[in-house]
């Protein structure tokens, strides 16, 4: 083999290598990826019976009924909406009313969420960013939600980085 | 007092770094050793402080001066001796100060330790770490202050969040730090060859040890993460593909390619230009993690910082330097002489073929993990990328990637014999056919793929093996003669093996556990049993307790075989911090050979009743003994007599430039 005929096999199976992977990554990109929305965006986009998202928002205060074998109901609002949530499992530590959850899973027909993963990723004084910032985008975002952290950014000038990781998460099977 | 003299400390060391940013690449433009050799005093000099800073931001945590904000944000005056200083990198500013830190420490170490160094490489070398050094300093300095005051002294600290409490901490961060930044090295190495632009198989045998070094720890660092994730988040995982994980395997899978581009380089002189730019990319995926960590771009698991300032600072740090390192790489890379010649089937094809699976993987989960956050920039939909989107790219890559590892060592250099390299994994083959068939008979349930996944691993495993064999000549000759074959191999041989065979155990770690994993979930009062994988575990009480600062109920079971014989007693607690008013689960683990029972606690309902968790978990230790076993064989490489004994002096005529010292 010449230098140059080598060089084209390696070129060449550099790019079969690259085309698999890229393939791979579109193919993955359209099939596994999951949205994120709030119940107000669920009831604005009528989002079909089945299909996998996130869902953001505030858990309702008095909306969690926990019933046998670990079932526990609760809702989730936004402000102006609220979506009926079913989970089976344990919750993570973090997981209270009114604060902050992120939820994974799907509508079932009755329009209920059936969620088979509850993050509750935040700490006591902020919500998850996604959710902070869908409540902001609607205009529903209170202040005393982060009142905590700014007061102590005003407190003694130090930075609002609040605290290191903390998250929990709770999966049911 | 303490505080303002680590914070003078640390303008010092930047002052001293800005120094050594400039002169050295003045004197090496002169010619000057006077002034190339200011790099190393101050390199040492600048370390020296950045630990007085560090070790003053210690102090301050272990005396619990709560008039600096730092401690009284972190800590907690009856917060256990051993978490007031792990504590000091349980937060954004204290991390950073260990970041640089590090930095300061691979710095004085080249220096004190870099005189077999053609001195001009040594000044750029160092020059080019200043520079990041000075960076960083900044930012620290500038956005992320650890030493400020509070006016008005609160009396009683915040206490660091309950998660981080824990012997983890001590361990992750600073191992995961040596391994990020250690890239460093090599990267201003790279950086160094560019600017001089002149680059040999000696400066591969300058570089690969530092990598070698860097890549021990990272791989350290991932695999004890991964653990503390599993026994502290308290619900059985290993590894989410979260953003912050893949930011640290992104370096990884890079300076793992680095490393094997590297004994190219050093061997047979090839592959420079690609090395080069291998070094470059990896330490700015390090950078791009500490981006990702730092500037609070993420919630994620470790999201700790929320102050856009710093994100736009690490950002701008970010460019400059990666932007900076590729534009001088296309400028000068044409420069440096390309290198010799091979065949595909040899030794370096099989590491070429390596590099590109291990790159292509890297760029998935770089695709993987940024592309939310660019989706987001463009048209604000937010969506996640998960766990099925890294199993359908960054799997499939890595499975031809795994059967061609056993080939790699057994090809030979320039042009090898696939053919016999074939043969010679004969036993190989045969072993990993057994295990699939064995598997399949003898196991129920489960992904049909499940079997082969763990075929090659025993394929990698045997592999490995077979080429230590083969090299020794094992039941060719009487065995005496193996032994002292086996015992005068290079040391890298042995490390090989051992690396590699440890990426076999990995993978069939993860495999079983992922396949045949078994789990209760349920809710249980005193006196319940739950059966689980042919284990009885049975609930006795729960019990309160104080701990220094929380209470905790703790759990108690009795752990024996459905048979009747007994095993033990696993306590599982739930913890309650009082200062945060934050709960954590403390999940009791109980290993069985390399399997493991794991319980964790949920709430306890009005009537008594306690959820509980219970996996069964086999073989789940393997997933971490694997990467031990490939730091092992790294450890091993690294003191090869090759590398310790250092480079020797090109063969040919000595270079025009040799001051006199």
């Amino acid at each position: 083999m010449t230098r140059r005929q080598r060089r084209l096999t390696m070129i060449g199976g550099s790019l079969a290598v690259l085309g698999i992977a890229a393939g791979l990554v579109l193919n993955a990109l359209r099939d596994s990826i999951v949205f994120f929305s709030t119940p107000v965006m669920v009831s604005e986009k009528h989002i079909p019976a089945g299909k996998r998202f996130r869902l953001g928002g505030m858990v309702e205060k008095g909306s969690v009924v926990r019933g046998d074998n670990l079932a526990v109901s609760f809702k989730v609002g936004d402000g102006s909406a609220t979506l009926p949530v079913a989970f089976k499992g344990i919750l993570p530590d973090l997981f209270r009313e009114g604060q902050g959850v992120v939820a994974e899973g799907a509508l079932d027909s009755s329009g209920v969420f059936k969620a088979d993963t509850v993050l509750a990723k935040h700490d006591e004084t902020y919500m998850p960013k996604d959710v902070a910032d869908a409540l902001k985008k609607q205009g529903h975002w209170k202040d005393d939600y982060g009142e905590k952290s700014h007061a102590a950014e005003a407190g003694h000038g130090a930075s609002g980085a609040q605290d290191a990781a903390s998250a929990a998460r709770g999966v049911s099977q | 007092m303490i505080a303002e003299a680590g914070h003078y400390a640390l303008v010092l060391a930047l002052a001293l770094a800005l120094i050594q940013s400039t002169v050295p690449i003045v004197g090496a433009r002169l010619r000057d050793p006077a002034l190339m050799n200011v790099a190393r005093s101050t390199a040492l000099a600048q370390l020296v402080f950045v630990l007085i800073s560090f070790a003053a931001l210690v102090t301050l945590h272990v005396t619990s001066d709560f008039s600096v904000v730092n401690v009284y944000e972190n800590s907690h005056s009856l917060k256990p001796l051993i978490y007031k200083i792990t504590g000091v990198w349980g937060n954004h500013e204290g991390s950073m100060l260990l970041w640089v830190s590090i930095l300061a420490l691979f710095g004085g170490l080249v220096a004190a330790f870099g005189n077999n160094l053609p001195l001009s490489l040594r000044a750029h070398v160092l020059a080019v770490q200043a520079w990041i050094a000075s960076a960083f300093y900044l930012f620290i300095l500038l956005t992320s202050n650890p030493f400020l005051r509070i006016a008005i002294p609160p009396i009683e600290g915040r206490d660091l969040n309950p998660v981080l409490q824990d012997i983890g901490l001590a361990v992750h961060p600073p191992m995961l730090y040596l391994g990020y930044v250690g890239f460093s090295i090599s990267f201003s190495f790279a950086v160094a060859a560019l600017l001089e632009g002149r680059i040999d198989a000696a400066w591969a045998r300058w570089v690969r040890p530092w990598t070698l070094l860097a890549w021990i720890f990272l791989t350290l660092g991932i695999a004890m993460g991964s653990y503390w994730a599993y026994y502290e988040l308290g619900w059985g995982g290993w590894w989410f593909w979260d953003p912050v994980e893949n930011a640290s395997l992104m370096p990884w899978l890079a300076g793992t390619a680095l490393l094997h581009s590297a004994v190219v380089m050093e061997k047979r002189n090839a592959l420079k230009v690609w090395t080069i730019l291998l070094s470059i990319l990896t330490f700015s995926l390090s950078l791009l993690g500490t981006f990702l960590v730092r500037s609070g771009v993420l919630t994620s698991v470790h999201a700790f910082a929320t102050d856009p300032t710093r994100g736009v600072f690490i950002l701008l740090i970010l460019c400059v330097f990666i932007g900076g390192s590729l534009t001088l790489y296309a400028w000068r890379a044409s420069a440096l002489k390309q290198g010799g010649l091979f065949a595909p089937i040899s030794r370096e094809g099989a590491l070429v073929l390596n590099n590109l699976f291990l790159t292509t993987a890297c760029a998935t989960v770089f695709v993987g993990t940024l592309y939310p956050l660019a989706l987001e920039v463009i048209n604000g939909d937010k969506i996640s990328v998960g766990a099925p989107f890294f199993n359908l790219t960054f799997a499939p890559l890595f499975v031809p990637l795994m059967i061609a590892v056993p080939f790699g060592p057994l090809l030979a250099w320039k042009r090898g014999d696939l053919l016999g390299a074939a043969q010679r994994l004969y036993a190989a083959g045969v072993a990993a056919l057994i295990a699939i068939a064995v598997l399949w008979a003898w196991t129920s349930g489960g992904s049909t793929l499940a079997p082969l996944a763990i075929g090659l691993g025993v394929f990698v495993i045997v592999g490995a093996l077979s080429d230590l064999a083969e090299r020794t000549g094992l039941f060719r000759v009487p065995l005496a003669i193996a032994a002292r074959r086996a015992r005068g191999l290079p040391r890298s041989s042995w490390g090989t093996v051992f690396a590699h065979a440890g990426v076999g155990i990995a993978l069939i770690g993860i495999v079983c556990e992922t396949t045949w994993n078994s789990e209760y979930i349920g809710s249980m009062k005193p006196g319940d049993v739950a059966h689980v994988a042919g284990y009885a575990l049975k609930l006795d009480g729960l019990t309160p307790r104080q701990g220094p600062n929380f209470r905790e109920m703790v759990a108690r079971f009795e752990v024996s075989l459905d048979g009747g014989e007994r095993l033990g007693v696993m306590t599982p607690s739930k913890r309650n911090f009082t200062t945060r008013e934050s709960t954590t689960t403390e999940a009791a683990l109980m290993s069985r050979g390399a399997s493991q029972l794991y319980i964790s606690l949920g709430d306890t309902s009005a009537a008594g009743a306690t959820a509980v968790r219970i996996y069964h978990k086999p073989m789940v230790l393997l997933i971490w003994f694997g990467p031990v076993f490939m730091a092992f064989g790294g450890l091993l490489s690294l003191s090869d007599r090759r590398l310790r004994v250092g480079a020797p002096k090109p063969a040919r005529a000595p270079r025009e430039l040799q001051p006199a010292e």
